[in-house]
């Protein structure tokens, strides 16, 4: 069970399988306190992977109107509208001399230590990069939908948009669906980062609230963030996914927030499923035992 | 509830409804604090799964299930109810991999399943158990038939026999292992829950098709693994606590309340009426098949329904953060 998570803070079988191919790990520390809400991640991340439209809506939710990441929007930012200060010093923005700050978030991709996605996908379409990050192989994907429920953090998406027109014919016409039917999320540029390039979310950041590098240089750049945000009396700083320890073993694409996780739609203490998997195994092949033992019992009697 | 609709409703998102139409904004109690979400909006994804899926739940239960009751039926001579639950059990390991295919994305890339073996995965190692047990039991079931290669035939009806007890339980195991609150908290109960409504499938079934003299441990099968099912649900929805809240609500609880009926009188049927009457045995027989369908189905929607409200999410991480706080001051 060399996959199943393990105690540490690195991905399972990384880097070690790349050998010489093996890269820093990559990654991006969102820092949501110098973002401004122009959307340019979502947009430069839907030109740059040709992600298609899936409709148009207003959604009366401040200012967001793609309200979470699917298949079709691998960058989302959010905006919270809030009645605190943003400073415990009582240098507030104020209407009405009450309290108000506006947060902003762009949400992407975690790319866990321990990736629930890629530990249940039954065709390794999932995968682990040289760069540490999880990426969805698209000729591979066969719409099991298995790591849609599997993230906690609800990133991945089944796409039902029709197919392309330059998608591979169908060798097997009778089992055909017109729709898309591939699961797609954020790939961290995979193509980019080939290249020797930024990632192009974080190439149009206009403030560098979205910042890529090595992960382990991101982490000290938070910290040192952090310290100073909390020296200057802001209002809840705190880092979001940097820690080794959680429950997914740290993202690859971690936060600096402002307020608890679930006000940005994003869960408190995530876990990776397959971190009860020995017991679940264990558990299941115990009612095997019994399923076979309980009918075994059932001829106890006889024929009658 | 103050629900905020967006504008434009007309038009569907990728995801198949209305954007915005989860309008949940309602904060509530817990811990003793305000629980805020954003916008009342999920956290997890709700599955993408259809109906296929709870259905082959079943028909794989009752495939495991079949094989194990053909095997030890065989072993104990009743080569009557060996047949029927042979054939039984044939039947519907054929019809679970098109229930499966047919849930697929990608259906014509279905064989990528058997690409790699991943332990990780439960949906990786029941693949292969689905493959080894369809093949073995269909290649029994037409020996069987054609009454020829009785070597081959035996050796298949040994592999399907030692795949039958997984494959009634592991579909457990992998609607367990996922972020879905309902389905992971209930970890150690699912396996076990399914395992006994495919027990209860698989004598219910047999007892349908059996004469009543031969039907004796169908009988008892239909009977032990319905009350055992009867009793797993309730256990699991009381040690679910606040989440388990939703097999009360919406689907889950309607046809949560279904299956406990329809098992519950086909049991009690088969178990009264069953020695001395076939017809009695087979609507007993037919009313737990039905019931067990309505369980698989409730479990299915319950995972839904927990998906789409963050407060299935969070409270429990957030419980379980407090309590980790409390222990290490």
């Amino acid at each position: 069970m060399t996959a199943v998570a393990q105690p540490t803070g690195a991905p399972a079988a990384w880097p070690d399988s790349y050998g010489e191919e093996a890269k820093p790990r990559m990654g991006f520390f969102t820092d949501t306190t110098v973002c401004i809400g122009c959307k340019a991640c979502e947009v430069a991340c839907k030109e740059w992977n040709l992600i298609p439209e899936d409709g148009l809506v207003w959604t009366g939710e401040s200012y967001d109107n793609t309200s979470h990441l699917d298949a079709n929007s691998w960058r989302h930012v959010a905006f919270i509208e809030q009645q605190k200060p943003l400073k415990l010093d009582g240098d507030v923005a104020s209407i009405d001399a009450a309290p108000l700050r506006w947060l902003m978030e762009s949400d992407v991709c975690k790319h866990c230590t321990h990736a629930g996605c890629l530990d249940v996908c039954p065709t390794g379409a999932l995968f682990r990069t040289e760069f540490g990050t999880v990426v969805v192989q698209q000729d591979i994907c066969n719409g099991c939908g298995y790591c849609v429920p599997a993230c906690p953090f609800g990133v991945l998406d089944k796409r039902h948009l029709p197919r392309s027109a330059d998608d591979a014919p169908l060798s097997l016409p009778l089992l055909g669906k017109k729709e898309d039917g591939r699961v797609w999320k954020c790939t961290l540029c995979y193509d980019r980062l080939k290249g020797g390039h930024e990632p192009a979310c974080a190439k149009a950041c206009p403030t560098d609230s979205i910042q890529f590098g090595e992960l382990d240089e991101l982490r000290e750049r938070a910290d040192a963030r952090l310290a100073k945000l909390e020296t200057e009396g802001w209002n809840g700083p705190r880092l979001y996914g940097r820690d080794e320890s959680d429950g997914v073993g740290g993202f690859g694409a971690f936060f600096l927030l402002l307020d608890e996780p679930e006000v940005y739609g994003l869960p408190p203490d995530p876990v990776v499923p397959t971190a009860h998997l020995p017991r679940l195994w264990a558990s299941t092949a115990l009612a095997a035992a019994a399923v076979f033992a309980g009918l075994a019992a059932a001829f106890l009697g006889g024929g009658e | 509830m103050t629900d905020r609709r967006p504008i434009d409703q007309s038009r569907p998102r990728d995801n198949g409804r209305p954007a915005g139409s989860v309008a949940w904004r309602d904060s509530i109690t817990a811990l003793g604090s305000r629980m805020d979400s954003y916008y009342g909006r999920p956290i997890v994804k709700e599955p993408v799964w259809q109906p296929e899926i709870p259905v082959y739940f079943w028909t794989g239960g009752i495939a495991g299930a079949s094989s194990v009751l053909h095997g030890v039926a065989r072993l104990t001579g009743n080569e009557t109810l060996a047949r029927r639950a042979l054939y039984i059990g044939a039947a519907a390991d054929v019809v679970s991999p098109l229930l499966l295919i047919s849930d697929l994305g990608r259906p014509e890339r279905f064989l990528n399943m058997l690409r790699v073996f991943k332990v990780t995965s439960p949906m990786s190692v029941g693949s292969w158990i689905l493959f080894i047990s369809g093949g073995a039991s269909s290649t029994a079931a037409v020996l069987e038939l054609a009454g020829k290669l009785r070597p081959v035939k035996w050796a298949a009806e040994l592999v399907s026999f030692l795949a039958g007890p997984p494959l009634a339980t592991y579909t457990g195991a992998l609607v367990a292992n996922t972020s879905i609150p309902v389905w992971s908290e209930a970890r150690d109960e699912l396996p076990w829950l399914f395992g006994a409504s495919a027990a209860a499938c698989a004598g219910a079934a047999a007892a349908i098709a059996t004469p009543i003299s031969e039907a004796g441990p169908a009988r008892r099968a239909a009977v032990g693994g319905s009350l055992a099912a009867l009793a797993l649900t309730e256990v699991m929805e009381r040690r679910l606590g606040f989440v388990g809240e939703v097999y009360k609500k919406e689907q889950a609880g309607r046809y949560g309340r279904i299956a406990k009926a329809a098992t519950g009188a086909g049991a009690g049927l088969v178990a009264w009426r069953g020695t001395r009457s076939r017809v009695a045995a087979a609507v007993g027989g037919a009313l737990v098949l039905a019931g067990e369908l309505a369980l698989r189905w409730s479990v299915f929607r319950a995972g839904f329904q927990s998906a789409r409200d963050p407060r299935y999410t969070v409270i429990p991480q957030k419980t379980r953060l407090s309590a980790q706080k409390g222990a290490t001051p």
